[in-house]
Order: structure tokens, then sequence, then C-alpha cells
């Protein structure tokens, strides 16, 4: 019943949040923030309870919900769904932090979305039941929608519309994808399940694999995303409000590489296997060509947009690589780029709030009149550029260490991106912090609860990189048991 | 005693957490006091323990505070390795780094940023001797990227000019290339040998068939990294540029301790490069090619910390040298007698920067020897161990590395007596130009004892260091030492920095040559310019490389693959006019429409 509660406290919160604007527009920031604290406490309730070391699974639930189509209200937690978990709920925090003082319309209906869609999140990461996932997939999607379209920048119609039709068309072929599984299982036995573990040995000829492992791939890799799939990011990053650009980055897109680990090679091992080099070269490919987009940029955040698909890059590379290192590798990455990249976005974020421009062409010399934003900026560029000591280092190095098992070419190509990355990262600290002071009149630095915010990240990246033993053994299980179920052993060994 | 080892990076460490936590609270002196007393505690606790070492039986030590990560095959602890070669990187990096901290005290006390540059400089220290110390390649690529972001911090330290920043990335970029070439090197050790740890790594590999390809790609991969750290040929252009930095960070990373760092890696790897001879050779041809072209770069510039950067190239490339003919102990020899002699150099140079406004073109200065005593006999001192004068303690280390040289290879040994001829130029010239002549008026202070102080220590260590040998045939193969008598060979290798000296003095002292007519043809200006630009490597890597990148950047900057969903939508959008076009809520045209439409259907109905 727990995991019953963990996405209905986010739920109901959001419902209440919604009403409670009717009271004083100070409300809904206090309810949201009081339902991520209920969540928080039930997340680690439900790690600290589980003392069951014999199964990967921390904890399941599963009720009959649609029982004519053999759909099943299945929620279950492993290693990875509560790590991932952790992750949402953390920065759902960051979130509603740096949307404070920033969202001063209609916070109610804000906050309410804001919770819809870290509710669809955790669905997302819980869900078992294909039927069920979908759902939740699409019950994230649409309240993001509502936080461009609505709080966004200058362009946000525009931008929201582009997240809509990319997520739903290729959502539309995950659906597809889902629907045949389910109706080729309903060929083998007679019954009809959208269960993960009943699909999970579904026997189909090679092509039919293929073209429903694409279906899968697709949906994922947008949402990911990866070259070429990436290009409505930039612009719905840009476009979106802090808070919505914060669950984007450090939440949502990792829900397309939580799709590729727990559906993509579990449910198509044969498919998967072949199409590894493919994916592996556009992992490849996405690093290295987002990174030299986002040195291109001079627009902050759609800056950090781009490294963010660089950095995905990494999480494609990894899961296709399939071996354990490779995969704990990706995790890692998933888990330090959700930080750095929330970081990074709140940042800018907050300097879009001071100076009304996220041109950087107008910016210089922040550390003079900003050294506290200046120094967690800083920070953050450093763990973006791969810095040993901090998360994304040890993502990065992970994945490349397993990947180089399975192709040296690949792994060399993209390795390259170590001489990008600096190249990005320190072009926005030479924009926007140093160099000499523009602005002839005070901007306010960080203030506590600021600071407070991005010192538990710089925490939190400094943990990862350092002692990341917590994260890896809480995964291990789970990243080996889909590892072993998944037979694609023979690159492995290699 | 060595159980503390690990206090020695921790020290640092903490300074740094003070300083960039609370440094904006502290007064001056307690910024002082915790930045400085953090590595005089280091110092301290490595000369406890390295002399505890070295009076021992010196077997390696190991000592592994925690597990860093366990993931599979993979097992990194937080392990410390202390042998004869690490306690001599310890003794540099703690005692050669505490005085340039005790001297930033007084140089840096004007600053308005304190407290950040002891916190830099502290988080500094603190990597490399993580560097130095690590038992295990994923730890030593931990220190390693940890001096690269020190060096970075420090060379844009005054970040208000954009040419500060500019130099600090392109030093950051140019030494991730190599960064990139030592972590491939990483996965193909790791890939191939299941280990990461040093030792495990070269007991297993010498299983390995000599001269085959593991070897042979795992060490050039690993040369590629000490070559950009340690700014050897091809990418040895970032090091003028990091003279942006304040004088006792070039002194202390760019001159006494980061750029060694490639040596060090080579030193400590060596077994891997005896197997794979091509790239030992190219080790030292690397070595050979970069300490000619750097040295002759040396001879033309005018500022004085170029010249000094320049030297730092030409000297490193002698360790080079002498790693790749086999003469190890020589090479960390070098390393140890540079480290004393061109901290000096630098700190002298900011001594003179200091008291004479700022200034850094050695044509602007003359005669300084009586105004600055300090810095006259510092510059002396140091440049007398820079061109390896006889008992100074650079002659020593280069004298060595240089016979050692001649038993490999003939050929190179006479590059490395040119060299050496160059170097003596020089670091004269910079002597002759700088303090004697006719003097300038402009020495507006003068230096304190926090400065004097460690200026007098490094003289001292300059010439006596050549005694300080510290025994590494416990790590070393021991060398073939060819006690050989004096004969030609010592004799040219001996006289080569004593003729660079006189040339120096005929053309800077006594007048008697002139430069100016050397370069008023027009191909001696040619090479001049050549030369001064640093063989024109910069434009090379800015057409070849920066500029196309740039160009291919900001040509996509607006992302051809958008282009694609762009012209979907395009599409659409044409569609839906030409479609809503022909809605015009005229009745006969929808007749008409419709008339057609039926006879169509129907024709086709009829014809199919």
């Amino acid at each position: 019943m727990m995991l019953l509660a963990l996405v209905a406290v986010l739920f109901l919160g959001g419902l209440a949040a919604l009403i409670s604007e009717r009271w004083s527009p100070a409300t809904p920031r206090w309810i949201a923030l009081a339902a991520l604290a209920l969540e928080f406490v039930l997340v680690l309730l439900q790690y600290l309870l589980t003392t069951d070391q014999s199964s990967a699974w921390i904890a399941d639930l599963k009720r009959p919900w649609i029982a004519r189509f053999g759909i099943g209200f299945h929620l279950a937690m492993d290693g990875l769904s509560l790590a991932l978990v952790m992750l949402t709920v953390v920065l759902g925090f960051m979130a509603v932090s740096c949307s404070w003082t920033e969202i001063k319309q209609r916070p109610g209906f804000f906050y309410f979305n804001l919770l819809m869609c870290l509710a669809g999140t955790v669905g997302v990461f819980l869900a078992l039941d294909l039927f069920l996932f979908f759902f939740s997939w699409e019950v994230m999607i649409i309240p993001m929608y509502f936080l461009i379209s609505i709080w966004g920048h200058e362009d946000r119609t525009a931008a929201a519309i582009k997240f809509v039709i990319f997520t739903q068309v290729s959502g539309l072929l995950m659906l597809l994808a889902i629907v045949m599984l389910a109706l080729i299982y309903h060929g083998d036995t007679g019954v009809y399940s959208f269960d993960y573990f009943d699909l999970l040995g579904t026997r189909l000829d090679a092509d039919t694999a293929f073209w429903l492992m694409l279906g899968f791939f697709v949906a994922f890799t947008v949402k990911l995303p990866s070259v070429p799939f990436h290009t409505w990011l930039p612009d719905a990053h840009t476009q979106a409000p802090t808070g919505g650009s914060v669950i984007l980055a450090g939440v949502m897109l990792k829900t397309g590489a939580y799709g590729l680990l727990r559906f993509v090679i579990p449910l198509f091992p044969e498919a998967a296997h072949q199409f590894a080099p493919v994916a592996m070269a556009l992992g490849a490919v996405s690093v290295l060509y987002a990174a030299m987009m986002a040195f291109a940029q001079s627009d902050l955040k759609r800056l950090i947009a781009y490294t963010s698909v660089s950095h995905m890059g990494f999480v494609l590379l990894g899961v296709f690589a399939w071996n354990l290192l490779a995969l704990q590798g990706a995790v890692m990455t998933m888990l330090a780029h959700g930080i750095s990249a929330a970081a990074l976005f709140m940042i800018a974020g907050a300097l879009q709030e001071r100076l009304h421009t996220r041109e950087m062409g107008n910016m210089g010399g922040f550390w003079t009149a900003m050294p506290r934003l200046s120094a967690v900026a800083l920070f953050f560029a450093i763990a973006s550029l791969g810095l040993p000591g901090l998360g994304n280092f040890l993502g990065e190095f992970l994945v490349l260490l397993g990947a180089f098992k399975v192709s040296m070419a690949l792994t060399a190509l993209a390795a390259l991106v170590m001489i990008l990355s600096p190249i990005y990262a320190l072009f926005i600290i030479q924009k926007a912090f140093h160099g000499p002071l523009r602005q002839p009149y005070p901007i306010a630095d960080f203030g506590y609860r600021d600071m407070a915010a991005m010192g538990l990240l710089v925490i939190a990246s400094v943990w990862l990189g350092l002692h990341p033993h917590l994260v890896l053994s809480e995964t291990e299980p789970s990243l080996q048991t889909l590892q072993s179920s998944a037979a694609m052993e023979s690159t492995d060994e290699q | 005693m060595i159980e503390w080892l690990w206090l020695a990076p921790l020290f640092p460490l903490l300074g740094f957490l003070i300083l960039i936590l609370a440094g904006d609270k502290l007064s001056g002196p307690a910024v002082a006091w915790v930045g400085v007393g953090s590595v005089g505690l280091s110092a301290i606790l490595a000369a406890l323990v390295g002399t505890a070492f070295l009076s021992g039986d010196q077997v390696p030590y190991r000592l592994v505070l925690g597990s860093w990560m366990v993931v599979g095959d993979l097992s990194l602890p937080f392990g410390f390795y202390l042998d004869a070669l690490s306690v001599t990187m310890l003794f540099v990096v703690t005692g050669v780094g505490f005085l340039i901290h005790v001297y930033s005290a007084d140089f840096m006390a004007d600053d308005a940023g304190y407290a950040r540059f002891f916190a830099y400089m502290n988080l500094f220290v603190s990597a490399m001797l993580v560097l130095v110390l690590a038992d295990n390649l994923a730890m030593l690529y931990l220190g390693w990227e940890g001096v690269g972001l020190g060096s970075y911090l420090l060379i844009g330290f005054w970040y208000e000019d954009p040419n500060n920043g500019y130099a600090a990335r392109k030093v950051f970029v140019m030494t991730r290339v190599g960064d990139t070439s030592l972590a491939l090197g990483l996965f193909l050790l790791f890939t191939q040998l299941h280990t990461l740890d040093i030792q495990a790594v070269l007991r297993a590999s010498s299983q390995w068939q000599a001269g085959t390809w593991l070897p042979v790609a795992a060490s050039a991969l690993l040369l590629g990294g000490a070559v950009g750290k340690s700014a050897q040929l091809p990418l040895q252009t970032w090091l003028p540029d990091a003279m942006a930095g304040p004088t006792p960070v070039s002194a202390l990373i760019h001159a006494a301790t980061m750029v060694t760092a490639g040596v060090y890696l080579i030193a400590r790897t060596h077994t891997l490069f005896t197997l794979a001879p091509a790239v030992q050779f190219a080790v030292a041809l690397v070595g050979t090619v970069t300490l000619l072209i750097a040295g002759c770069s040396a001879l033309v510039q005018t500022d004085i910390k170029r010249i000094l950067a320049y030297s730092t190239i030409s000297q490193i490339g002698y360790m080079f040298l002498a790693l790749g003919v086999g003469a190890w102990s020589a090479a960390i020899f070098h390393l140890l007698t540079h480290a004393f002699f061109k901290a000096l150099l630098f700190l002298a140079a900011g001594a003179v920067i200091f008291c004479f406004h700022h200034e850094h073109d050695i044509f602007r200065m003359g005669g300084l020897r009586k105004a600055m005593p300090v810095a006259f006999w510092s510059f002396v001192i140091g440049s007398a161990a820079l061109a390896a004068l006889p008992l100074t303690s650079g002659y020593y280390s280069k004298h060595d590395i240089l016979l050692a040289t001649f038993d490999a290879s003939p050929g190179l040994w006479a590059a490395g007596c040119l060299g050496a001829l160059i170097t003596g130029i020089y670091s004269f010239r910079l002597v002759f130009v700088v303090f004697f002549g006719p003097e300038r008026p402009g020495v507006e202070r003068a230096i304190g004892w926090r400065m004097g102080l460690p200026l007098l220590v490094l003289c001292g260590l300059a010439l006596l260091g050549g005694l300080l040998r510290i025994p590494l045939d416990s790590v070393f193969p021991v060398a073939v030492e060819a006690h050989r008598g004096f004969d030609a060979v010592s004799g040219i290798t001996l006289a080569a920095p004593v003729a660079g000296l006189a040339i120096a003095a005929l053309f800077y002292l006594t007048g008697t040559f002139s430069v100016r007519r050397l370069v008023s043809s027009g191909w001696g200006r040619g090479i001049q310019n050549y030369w001064f630009s640093g063989w024109g490597l910069d434009s090379l890597y800015n057409a070849l490389l920066i500029r196309p990148f740039k160009a291919i950047a900001g040509f996509n900057k607006d992302d051809v693959v958008d282009a694609g969903y762009t012209a979907i939508a395009k599409l659409s959008l044409g569609l839906h006019y030409l479609t809503s076009a022909s809605q015009t809520g005229r009745l006969r045209g929808y007749a008409a429409a419709m008339g057609f439409g039926a006879v169509l259907i129907i024709a086709v109905g009829l014809l199919s």
C-alpha cells in the first residue's frame, strides 16, 4: 500500500494546492512543500523498512483494474525505481524552492500541475503494468504542457506545442507496440495481459520483435532525448519556467532512460542486441553533437539544454553496452545529471529573474556582484564537464569503462567529449561570471533559501562522486536481474 | 609515522574548505595562517613521513583508507602508495609548495581575492598530493584532473580581464586533450587486465610480449596524457599562456609541480614503457625536439615570465629525454633540482615584477642589481643552476641525463648539448639585460621577509640541491653507471652551458655583438618572429582546429536537425492554407466540386 500512497500523496497534494488558492496565494506552495515532505518520509520509510534481501523487488502491489483486458494496477519498486523516485522527490523540492518567488500568477494551478507531473513521473518509475505505465506517461506529459504554455517565457505556446507533438507522436508508437505485444500474448496464451512479468517471456519472431522494439525505442529516445529526436528539448527548456525546467531536465528525461532499461532490452533482448551498435552510435553522436551545439548557443538555458542532450547520450551508450559497469554508470549518470542540470537551470532561472534576460552577451562579471551564486555556478559547471570526485564523472567514467569492452571505437569517439565539455562549461563561466561587470545597478546574490537548496545539491553531487556505495549497492540487484533476464551476455565477454 | 600519510593531502583540503566557506569572514592574517599553515603542516608531516621511510628499508608502503567504488570486477580503493619515487614527489610538492605559500602571503597581500587565492592554492596542493600518492590509476586521475582544475582557477584568478579567462580556458582544454588520451589508456588497461591498481597493472602487463600492440597502445595513450600535462610537443603551447596567472602560481603549478606530473606518470609506469621500445624512443624524441624548439623560443622572448615558461618546457624536455633513454633516476633527479631552481627563478621574477611597477618586459628593466640585491642574487644562482654550470644542483642532474643519453644515442646527446648551449644563452641573457647595464629608476618598494626568506632557502637548495639525491634504486632498475672519466664527451657536456654564458655575455653584457645586426636581415627577423610565436603552432591549431570548430558550431547554431521538423510543420501549414482556401463559402463552387467529384468517382468505378 505504500506504493499507492507514493502516487496518491502527490496526486491529492496537487488537488489540495489547486483548491487552497482560494484562501491565499501563498498557501499552494506550502501545501506542495508539505506533500513533498510527506512523500520524502514515505520513500525513506519504504527504504528503511525493507529488510528482505532475497529479491531485487522491494515492494509490490497488484490489483485488477480493467480485468476484461487483463489490465492491472501493478506497482512495484526495486532499487532502480527507489533511486529514481528519491531523485524525483529531491528535485521536486528544488522545483518548489525555485518557483517560490518566481510564480505569481495562478499559483494554485501551477503547483497542481507541478505535483501532477511528479505524480505521473513516480507512476512511470513504479508501474509494472504496461497500460498503467502508458497512462502514467501521459499524466506526466499533459501537466508539463500547461507548465510551459501558461508560465513560460516569450515563445511559450510554440515550444509547448512542439513538446506535446514530439512526445505524443512517439508515445503513440509506444502505445501501438504495447497493444501489439498484448495481442500477440493473447494469441499465444488465450488470455489478455498487460503485466510486465507476463509479457517478459513472450515469444516473438525476429521481425515483429524488431518493430515493436523500435516503437518503444523511439518513444524513449525522444524523451531521453537523443539525436535526431532532441530538437524539442532546447525550445521547451528555454521557454519553461525554472521549476518546469528543473523537473524536465532533472527527472523527466530520466523516464526515457528508465524505459530503455526496464522495457526495451528486457522485453526484446535479441532485437535490442542486434540494434545495439546503432543505438550506441546514436548515443556517441548525441554526446558529441550536443556538446558542439551547446558551445554555439548564446542563450544560457538553451546551452544547458544541449548539455543535457550530451550527458543523456552517455546513458544511451551505457544502456546498450549492457554490462554491469556500463549500466551502473548509466544509472549514476541519470542521478548525477539530474542534480547538476537542475542546479544549472535554477541558476539560469535566478539570473533571468534578476536580469530579465537569458542572453549571455548581456551578462558578465557576476562574480563581483554575486559571489555566492557564481561560486555555485562554477561548481556545477565543473561537475558538468566531468571533474573526478563529482557524480557526473563517476557515471560517465563507468559508462565509458563498460562500453569500452563492447566497442572501443564508439567509446573512443564518445570520450572526445572530454575535450568539448570544458569548452562549453567554461564558456558559461567566462561569459556570465568572469570579465568586467556591466550592470551598474546592484543585483541580489543568492539568499539563505537558495543557498540551502544549492548546498543540498552540492553535497549530493560530492556524495555521489566520492561515496557512491549506497546508490551502487541499492541499484546493483535490480540491474543484475535486468541484465540476466536479457541474454546479451555474449557481447559482454568479448 | 608513515601511517599518518593520509593527513598530507587532507590538511590542504581542509584549508581549502575553511577558506572557501568562511574566507570572506576571516581577516587577512587569519587567511594567511590557514592557507599557509595547512601546507606547512603537510610539509612537516611529509618531512617526518619521508625521513621515516628513507631511514627504514624502503619497502613500498600501502595505505588503504576506504573504498571509492566497487562495481562488478572494478574495485577502486582510496589507497595511497609510498615508495622512494612518491617520497621525492611528496618533498617537492609540500616543501617547495610551502615556500611558495609563504611568499604568496606577502605577494598577494593587497589583493581583494586573498582568501580565494589561498583556497585555490590549497586545493591544488591537495590534488597534487593525491596524484603523486595514488595507488591506483583512477585515484591518480582524480588528482590529475584536480590539479588541472587548480591550474584553471588560478590562471584565471584575475577574472576581470577576459584575456586571463581565455588563457585559463585554453590551458584547461589543451591539457584535457592529453587527459582524454590518459583516460582511454586507463580503459584499455582495465579492459585487458581487470584492475587499475598501479602495481598490479605493472605486474600483470609484464606478461605481455615486448613490442606487441597492447603495451605499445597502452603506453602511447599514457604518453598522450603526459605530453598534455607536461607541456611537451605537440601540446606545449598552453604553458606560455598560463603565465597570465599570479607569479606564485606560475612558480608552483607551471614550474615546480603540476607540469612535472607527466614525467612522474611515465616514471611511475616505466615498466610498461620498457615493453614498448618504440614508444619509449618516441618519449626521447619528443623530449629532444621540445627542448630545442622551446629553447629557441626562450631566446627571443621579451616577457620575463614567458622566458621562464619556455625554459620550463625545455627543461621538462630534458626529463622526457632522460625517461626515453631509460635514465629514470636522472629524470626524477632533474625534476627535483628543476623544482628548486625554477621556483626560485619565478619567485625572483615575481619580486622584480612586484617591486618594479608590474613591468614584464625585460628591455624596460636594466641595472637592477643594486636596487634589488636579493632578486639579483636569486637570479644569478637560479640561472646558473638552470644553465647547469658546474657545482650547482642543475649541473648534477643535467650532466647525468646527457651522459646517459650519449650511451643510448650520440645523436640525441648532441641535440641535448646544443640545448644546453641555448639554455646558457637565454638564462644569462635575462640576467644581463635585467640586472646589468645602465640602471633604470622605478623600483617602488622592497620585498618583506615573507618574500625574502623563501628566496634565500631556494637559493640554498638551487645551489646545494644536488646533494639531496634521493636513492631511487628501490623503484627503478639500477642504471648501469658508466663511470666515465673525464673525456671529450663529458668535456663537451660540461662546456656547452659555459659557452652559452660566454655568448650571452658577448651579446648582452659587453655589447661585442649585436642582436640588432642579426635580425636586420630578412630571414633573421623572420626566424626571430617565428621563434617568438612559439614556432607558429598556435596559429596552426587556430587554423586547423579552433576556427573550423567555431565556424561549424556557429553555422549550425540553429541545429540543422531541427530543419527537418520545421519542414514538416511548414508543410502541414501549407496544406492547411491550401485546404482552407477552398472553403470559400460560395455555394456554386461547392456544387461544382461535388459534381466534378461525383463524375470522377463514377469514372474511376467504371474504368477499373
